[in-house]
């Protein structure tokens, strides 16, 4: 083929995982919190402090900014910041510690849960369940009821009661490894289950134990500081962070100070760690990265370069002239559709043909601005709808055209009903969206929609939800609501490519007699030339992003002109063709391979 | 709708039976020996063995278990030895407290939540969405025995506003006004971590439905943006949303042990509290197992309402 194809412009670096956290302002600045308070808990032997546990009645709670205690002394004339420091150390140790201890057996029960299934998986998970069935702090407290309170009894009560939360992730990665081609190669080539266990599976589990170690160590120090505060953690003279706070407490209303650095010291922990993690999930979750989770907006963002004219005199329905959509990466777009142009009468039916990526969808799409952005912006060019360019109205206007003059049918009715409504609700909406009738009005109008696209016992299938339909039903639903305000022009966007084919056939039908009743003008999205013949006047092929060629669907299917197009018109197979059918296709397509 | 709720009744029982397993397991993890423990320097041999026999320790733990269960479904949970009551008479009185507590904070937290998780989803990247995002995670970095402290300080010490502890006034109290004074700071701290999770799930479960095509389909029917935000994409948004409330219901049950030890609310979490430094091993097992089943049954609920909401559920 010599046709070029279109690479992106790679313009948009590849930025390292370091770089891209050090981007986010929030996560850095966690970083370097965390790493402050890390490196003075460490160095708490080394700094010139008074011994936290040195008390010295005459002075005690002295307020902070004292001579000899920067931050004042506590109930027993204990420096509070070098307690403050100690605490730390004991709080963050405790804190990792229970973390760690809960990623060591819940990565192990998930890990063998996971690999083993069966009885083994069964049983493991209930028991995960039951831990959780608990309310959360409630069963650390019975653990430490049972085994007496003090600190490493705290550790073993918080790290049991996480425990879960590793187990379950790490059981769902697994899951899906274990069935993988390299983790087979590895049984094949005789390695035992242990050693595939550890060599196999675990290294590529290890993301999500980070993963979650990083969103939950957090949560832990907060629930160990939780237990010693109630005194059922660390034990005088120890103290870490909590327990400094609780007995603080005791003195709240004369020294308000020996309670709230404590306090603030653990929120300054948590904080700082919270945002180090959310940084590490943002950066590894590859969904955030693309934009993928941004909320699109009402309409496609227009970029249009140069203002084609607002209006064209005695123009047919519908005229796109030089559509260019594209998605917006980083910096640069992406072109999806290039400069596309068509026209469609009253009356007609347009074919655009083209396989899965070639543009055709989002043509359809960016014709009432409903592309999704961010990522979407439409570029350049022009839609006229009854001689107005839609794409220079203001975005109330786009959209009160949307359903009432342009209304559209999509693939799969499955997903682009709404899951929750009844089917005859959702249509009945789609009248009041744009007549002034109350809502019995609008249901009663919607059965008779219901009637209309065929569906005999309309009145007892108004209140079906779209799941409990077939799916030729369902499309016929879809079809109602395109009706439900008789517009000029219906976009079916591959209206039939969900359902089987003698549905498929039924429903063309459907959508052909609506268009010679009603006059109705047809844009019909299609990868189908068999679909093509049967119903549209005209077709126009794309191909990444334009239009190869256009024309009368007689002429073309006659004398197609473009080799992308003989190659589409190839692929209808004839019935009882049998293998001449692959040998009639076969050296069509291999020119394309290298 | 009746078939299902019997289904997740039915299926609730072994989870209780697997508390109840868990409960008596940990019970078995105290150290030393009950009847040594209980005997002290009386124990000869003789007397241990004798001890054991009255209290059914000679047996094997599965027959143990059998026995314990059978007295917790006669509604037996034992004596507590401090208090020299009926366990399950304690565990009730208390639990009332609790509730009304936990309930106040469940409510706030779904309320105050979800709207915000809305307003922040609907205005992502904006002036709201930051607020939001910068509250939630002060909240769920925020130690609540802490804020709780902060609270008192400013809210009672130094503005008189609201009363510092219990749930009535000590004189002329005991009206529903009066409660609900004395509940505004405890229900406010025990929610502020929940309210944080349940803004997040929110605004994330917005965000995912956003994305959906049935989404674009009510775009292409021309209804309004509001239309679309409160009316399509919440329903939708609402059915992930619901399991998530079930879930702080626990939370905030196990969070009431902070607030009600901070505020002095006389539930079950100071019960507790109190219990564990006592070393009242039957008052707290009784406690943690009612306050789990409910917590079991809070969530069955929670699968209900999903069901109700979503049709595709129920099948």
């Amino acid at each position: 083929m010599t046709q070029s194809v279109t690479t992106p412009p790679s313009s948009s670096k590849r930025r390292s995982n370091w770089q891209l956290l050090m981007a986010n302002r929030l996560a850095a600045a966690g970083l370097f919190i965390f790493g402050f308070i890390l490196v003075v808990a460490i160095l708490a032997p080394l700094l010139p402090m008074p011994d936290p546990n040195m008390t010295d009645q005459p002075n005690r709670l002295l307020p902070p900014l004292s001579q000899g205690h920067l931050l004042g002394t506590d109930h027993l004339g204990r420096d509070i910041l070098s307690r403050l420091i100690w605490g730390t150390q004991i709080s963050l140790i405790v804190g990792v510690s229970a973390t760690a201890l809960a990623a060591l057996f819940g990565s192990l029960i998930g890990l063998v849960a996971g690999y083993a299934r069966g009885v083994a998986d069964s049983v493991l998970m209930r028991f995960v369940d039951m831990l959780m069935a608990f309310p959360y702090i409630l069963l650390a407290i019975a653990i430490v009821a049972a085994l007496g309170p003090g600190l490493l009894n705290a550790l073993y009560a918080i790290a049991l009661v996480n425990i879960p939360f590793f187990a379950r992730n790490i059981r769902g990665v697994t899951v899906s490894i274990r069935n993988r081609e390299f983790v087979d190669a590895a049984r094949l080539s005789g390695k035992g289950h242990v050693a595939i266990l550890f060599t196999e599976v675990l290294p590529n589990v290890l993301p999500v134990v980070v993963i979650t170690m990083s969103t939950t160590v957090g949560w832990m120090i907060l629930e160990t500081a939780g237990l010693s505060f109630l005194g059922l953690g660390a034990q005088p003279p120890t103290a870490d962070l909590g327990s400094m706070l609780g007995q603080a407490r005791a003195q709240l209303f004369t020294a308000p100070h020996a309670s709230i650095i404590p306090g603030l010291m653990i929120f300054a922990l948590v904080m700082s760690i919270n945002l180090l993690g959310d940084g590490i999930r943002d950066v590894l979750d590859p969904r955030l990265r693309s934009g993928a989770l941004d909320r699109p907006l009402s309409v496609t963002r227009i970029e249009r370069k140069n203002t084609p004219a607002a209006s064209l005199a005695d123009a047919p329905v519908l005229v796109v002239e030089h559509l260019s959509t594209g998605f917006a990466n980083g910096g640069a777009v992406t072109p999806a559709v290039r400069d596309v142009s068509f026209r469609l009468g009253k009356g007609e039916c347009l074919g655009i043909i083209g396989e899965s990526g070639s543009g055709k969808s989002v043509t359809a799409l960016s014709l009432m601005g409903l592309v999704a952005s961010p990522p979407g912006v439409i570029t350049g060019g022009a839609v006229y709808i009854g001689g107005q360019d839609v794409l220079a109205l203001r975005q109330q206007e786009l959209i009160a055209l949307r359903g009432a003059r342009v209304t559209y049918v999509f693939q799969d009715p499955l997903t682009t009903l709404h899951p929750l409504f009844p089917v005859a609700t959702q249509i009945a909406e789609a009248v009041m969206a744009h007549n002034h009738v109350g809502k019995r009005e609008a249901h009663q109008r919607a059965l008779e929609l219901m009637e209309t696209v065929g569906i005999r016992d309309a009145a007892e299938r108004a209140s079906a939800y779209p799941h409990e339909l077939s799916g030729g039903q369902r499309q016929r639903i879809g079809i109602a609501m395109a009706l439900a305000n008789d517009p000029d022009i219906i976009i079916a966007d591959e209206p039939t490519t969900a359902l089987d084919v003698t549905v498929q056939a039924r429903i063309l039908e459907l959508l052909q007699n609506l268009r010679r009743e009603r006059g109705l003008a047809l844009l019909l999205i299609t990868h189908d030339f068999g679909v093509v013949a049967q119903v549209c006047d005209r077709v126009a092929v794309m191909k990444d992003g334009q239009i190869v060629e256009q024309g009368d669907t007689a002429s073309i299917l006659r004398d197609p002109q473009h080799d992308y197009t003989r190659r589409l018109i190839a692929c209808v197979p004839e019935l009882g063709e049998g293998h001449a059918f692959l040998d009639r296709v076969r050296p069509l397509f291999e020119e394309t391979r290298p | 709708m009746t078939a299902y709720i019997g289904k997740r009744l039915l299926a609730a029982i072994p989870v209780i039976l697997g508390l109840s397993v868990i409960v008596f397991l940990v019970m078995k993890l105290i150290p030393g020996d009950p009847a040594q423990a209980l005997l002290g320097s009386y124990a000869t041999p003789e007397n241990v063995a004798r001890i054991n026999r009255a209290l059914g320790l000679d047996r094997s733990w599965p027959e143990q278990y059998v026995i314990w269960v059978g007295n917790l479904l006669q509604g037996d949970f034992g004596r507590s030895y401090i208090l020299n009551r009926p366990v399950l008479d304690e565990v009730i009185e208390r639990f009332g407290a609790t509730l009304i507590l936990a309930g106040a904070s469940l409510v706030i937290c779904s309320v105050v939540g979800i709207l915000a998780g809305i307003a922040s989803a609907v205005r992502q990247f904006g002036w709201t969405d930051r607020i939001v995002t910068f509250f939630v995670l002060v909240g769920i970095s925020m130690p609540a025995f802490f804020l709780g402290l902060v609270f008192i300080l400013f809210f009672a010490v130094q503005w008189r506003l609201l009363p510092a502890s219990g749930m009535y006034a000590v004189y002329g109290g005991g009206d529903l006004a009066d409660l609900l004074r004395h509940l505004i700071l405890p229900a406010g701290t025990l929610a502020i971590v929940a309210t944080g999770v349940v803004a997040r799930l929110t605004r994330a479960a917005m965000l995912e439905v956003l994305r959906q095509d049935f989404i674009r389909t009510a775009r292409a029917m021309g209804l309004s943006e509001n239309a679309v935000i409160y009316r399509h994409a919440f329903r939708a948004a609402l059915v992930s949303v619901i399991p998530v409330l079930g879930i702080q219901a626990g939370f905030v049950l196990g969070g009431a042990v902070y607030i009600e030890t901070v505020f002095q609310w006389p539930g079950l979490g100071q019960m507790l509290v109190k219990a564990v430094s006592t070393r009242d091993l039957l008052l707290v097992q009784g406690g943690v197992l009612v306050a789990a089943t409910v917590y079991v049954l809070v969530n069955l609920l929670a699968d209900v309402a999903q069901a109700m909401l979503d049709p595709r559920l129920k099948a």
